[in-house]
């Protein structure tokens, strides 16, 4: 039952905090907190949404640092989630030091880590789930987001097989999906057959005849509120991941697909009406303005972790951060179809604080145990806060550049500017597991290939138009492509062809010729017959050759206009 | 639903159709060469079309994005009655990035029963595509949308 292990020793805090951020104020006073702290709510209404996305298949507690930066463009410049650091602690009302500042930014994190410990792990997460199922039986939805099948060693190993064994224990309610797709058709409909729940994607159809190829919609009953909980799939998934792998199937965020929905769900008397999205946060709060009668969204995507909701109309989007970290528990009371009132609390999953559900780490041992000799292998230790974040660059990308220019003789690398991928702290031993949570896809080979100069600013520009277009429906999320050998400034402001300008080699200090030809290396190219060994064994061998990893200060990127 | 598929084929016309008559001016797609811009096909509305365009009546189903540069999907529909006194007579499609920017026009009559239309085309870059819709009142309306076509490979 609920721990009395006291983990937490705080830091003086003194900050007042808003009823709808983390509500630690008593367990501050006391310098700790529990799990009976983290589960503590105020139940209204007839409908409890539990909301996670972008788990990224991480079954056992990791450190996650929130990113330094994290730009918004036009419109969106400076409304969350484009705050980060002390400008969210300060946004939020939350105090320097604490456990919530812990979890929502990078501030003081490898300290703070050490303070607080892990954040995740299924077992935590299934305790908490069934907590609150306990004490709302026939009021809650478990509603998955996406981005859960893939981000792992035996996620990838097993097809994403482990992950569903998790889903079905967990007592997932329905899902929607992203990475998932990049198991291939095939495999993607024989998963789903396995899931004893529906997988949502209202934006799928088949390019021959234009029909959807998953279901759109789901109702439910909860508190006597009929739901219809809507999935919508990564819009841009055959353009972002490679399109070999999902050939016959479009996407797209095709609002009037939406509004369609929201006017079928409405026919069907539905009280309530929830889209469990992976559009991304920016996409999500354009198409709130757009289509009107949408209660809820359950943003994606984006990672994005946001401690209350964000109001666009009447419609409430959630955002509920990534790899575990977080479980969102939103409580609704409905009337004449309208939601009247709410409360929302978006629950840190504190690794050291939750007692292990029994049964899902057992699922979890069971998983892990046959691989367990390899992906406990030491490849060697870091001397640096390895971690992914970030609008341009992060340390672990740093280490992958490093590794692809050494390892395949390259003068320039380019990695691709994914979100997901676990933090370690200074000191700790790199797994091969922790490799995978960098590197785990199914399109992983590393090229060695010329590209002038003229290419690489195209790439550059092209990446930058995919996460600095002031329109959202253009963006793609993700973050900027990574690049090793080369520095540039990026002005964030500029349209695409004028953003990106100053490209200079490291290694010979000259600019970057428009001309001439370079050797790049790089990985995860959705063109398919790529070749190259796989970037998990090229970056694990770079590692264990260099025994202790070290990041020097990277000054590569130089940003205007933010 | 009323749907048309494109044929890159040279110029063809198909004309008499029941449901509405199809002009291609779809030659030169995939000729090498210099590419049309925003004042090509400003200057091709012109030729076509008596008026200034007005913003409205014309919904465009096209992607953000392109999945794929070499078909791209572009429909559209006109509000209208469509009836003997007040219908669309034409819509024309241009592409700014097509090397001639006039890629289709399309002829309706009442009969049509509405103005609506879906054809793919392909796309070597990143272009604006305008449609632009001549009504029997003389009144000639024009919509515009952005189709990137990207490199991809780093959402997520």
């Amino acid at each position: 039952m609920l721990s009395r292990r006291e983990f937490f020793h705080l830091a003086a805090a003194t900050a007042a905090l808003p009823a709808t951020a983390l509500n630690f104020r008593s367990a501050m006073a006391k310098q700790k907190v529990m799990q009976q702290d983290l589960l503590q709510f105020d139940s209204l209404g007839q409908v409890t949404l539990l909301h996670f996305t972008d788990m990224h298949a991480q079954l056992v507690p990791i450190y996650f640092r929130e990113p330094t930066v994290n730009l918004g463009v036009g419109e969106v410049r400076g409304l969350p989630p484009h705050i980060t650091g002390k400008d969210f602690l300060h946004k939020y009302g939350i105090g320097p030091g604490t456990p919530e500042a812990y979890a929502l930014t990078d501030q003081d994190f490898t300290s703070m880590a050490k303070s607080y410990g892990k954040v995740g792990g299924v077992d935590r997460m299934a305790t908490l789930v069934k907590a609150i199922r306990a004490e709302r039986p026939d009021n809650t939805l478990l509603l998955d987001g996406g981005d859960t099948w893939q981000g792992s060693y035996t996620s990838l190993k097993t097809g994403g097989a482990d992950m569903v064994d998790v889903q079905n224990a967990l007592g997932i309610d329905a899902m929607t999906a992203h990475w998932e797709f990049t198991y291939g058709v095939d495999r993607v409909k024989e998963l789903q057959d396995s899931l004893n729940f529906p997988f949502l994607a209202s934006n799928v159809r088949d390019t021959e005849w234009q029909e959807d190829v998953f279901e759109a919609i789901k109702y439910f009953d909860k508190g006597g509120v009929k739901i219809a909980v809507i999935g919508q799939a990564f819009p841009y998934t055959p353009i972002a991941n490679p399109r070999y792998l999902m050939p016959n199937w479009s996407f797209g965020i095709n609002e009037d697909n939406m509004k369609k929905r929201v006017a079928d769900a409405q026919a069907a008397g539905a009280d309530l009406i929830v889209l469990l999205s992976h559009n991304g946060f920016d996409v999500d709060r354009k198409l709130a303005a757009r289509v009107p009668g949408i209660d809820v969204i359950l943003t994606g995507h984006t990672h994005d972790a946001l401690p209350a909701p964000v109001k666009v109309g009447n419609t409430l989007l959630i955002a509920s951060g990534s790899h575990g970290k977080f479980l969102s528990r939103l409580d609704l009371k409905v009337e004449g179809k309208k939601v009247t009132d709410y409360n929302f609390r978006l629950i840190p999953v504190f690794s050291d604080v939750i007692e292990p559900d029994k049964d899902m780490a057992a699922l979890v041992q069971k998983v892990r145990e046959p691989h367990m000799a390899e992906i406990s292998r030491e490849l060697g230790h870091t001397e640096d806060l390895l971690y992914r974040r970030g609008n341009f660059n992060g340390t672990f990308d740093d280490v992958i550049c490093q590794a692809l220019l050494a390892e395949r003789d390259a003068e320039i690398a380019l990695s691709p500017g994914f979100r997901w991928g676990a933090s370690l702290l200074p000191g700790q031993a790199i797994t091969v597991d922790d490799v995978h949570h960098h590197t785990a896809i199914t399109y992983p080979n590393v090229y060695r290939t010329e590209m002038t100069g003229e290419f690489l600013k195209t790439i550059l520009e092209d990446v930058a138009d995919n996460l600095f277009n002031t329109d959202p429906y253009y963006q793609q999320g993700g973050d900027m492509v990574r690049v090793g050998g080369m520095s540039y400034t990026i002005d964030i402001n500029k349209k695409i062809g004028s953003r990106i300008s100053n490209m200079t080699s490291l290694k010979t200090g000259a600019a970057i010729d428009p001309s001439k030809k370079y050797v790049v290396a790089g990985w995860a190219s959705v063109n398919e017959g790529t070749e190259g060994p796989p970037a998990y064994d090229l970056v694990s061998g770079y590692i264990q050759n260099q025994k202790v990893v070290k990041v020097p200060d990277n000054q590569t990127v130089k940003v205007v206009g933010a | 639903m009323t749907e048309t598929q494109l044929t890159l084929s040279r110029r063809q016309a198909l004309k008499g159709v029941s449901a509405f008559a199809l002009t291609l001016v779809a030659a030169g797609l995939l000729a090498p060469g210099a590419h049309a811009d925003a004042a090509a096909v400003d200057a091709a509305i012109k030729k076509l079309v008596k008026g200034t365009p007005e913003d409205g009546k014309i919904k465009l189903d096209l992607p953000q994005i392109a999945e794929n540069g070499n078909t791209v999907p572009v429909a559209f529909e006109v509000d209208s009655p469509m009836s003997k006194d007040d219908y669309v007579k034409t819509v024309h499609l241009f592409a700014e990035g097509n090397p001639s920017p006039e890629v289709a026009s399309f002829h309706f009559t009442p009969q049509s029963g509405m103005a609506r239309a879906s054809t793919r085309m392909r796309m070597a870059g990143t272009q604006n595509v305008v449609v632009v819709a001549e009504m029997s009142n003389g009144k000639v309306y024009m919509a515009k949308q952005q189709v990137k076509v990207t490199i991809g490979g780093c959402g997520g």
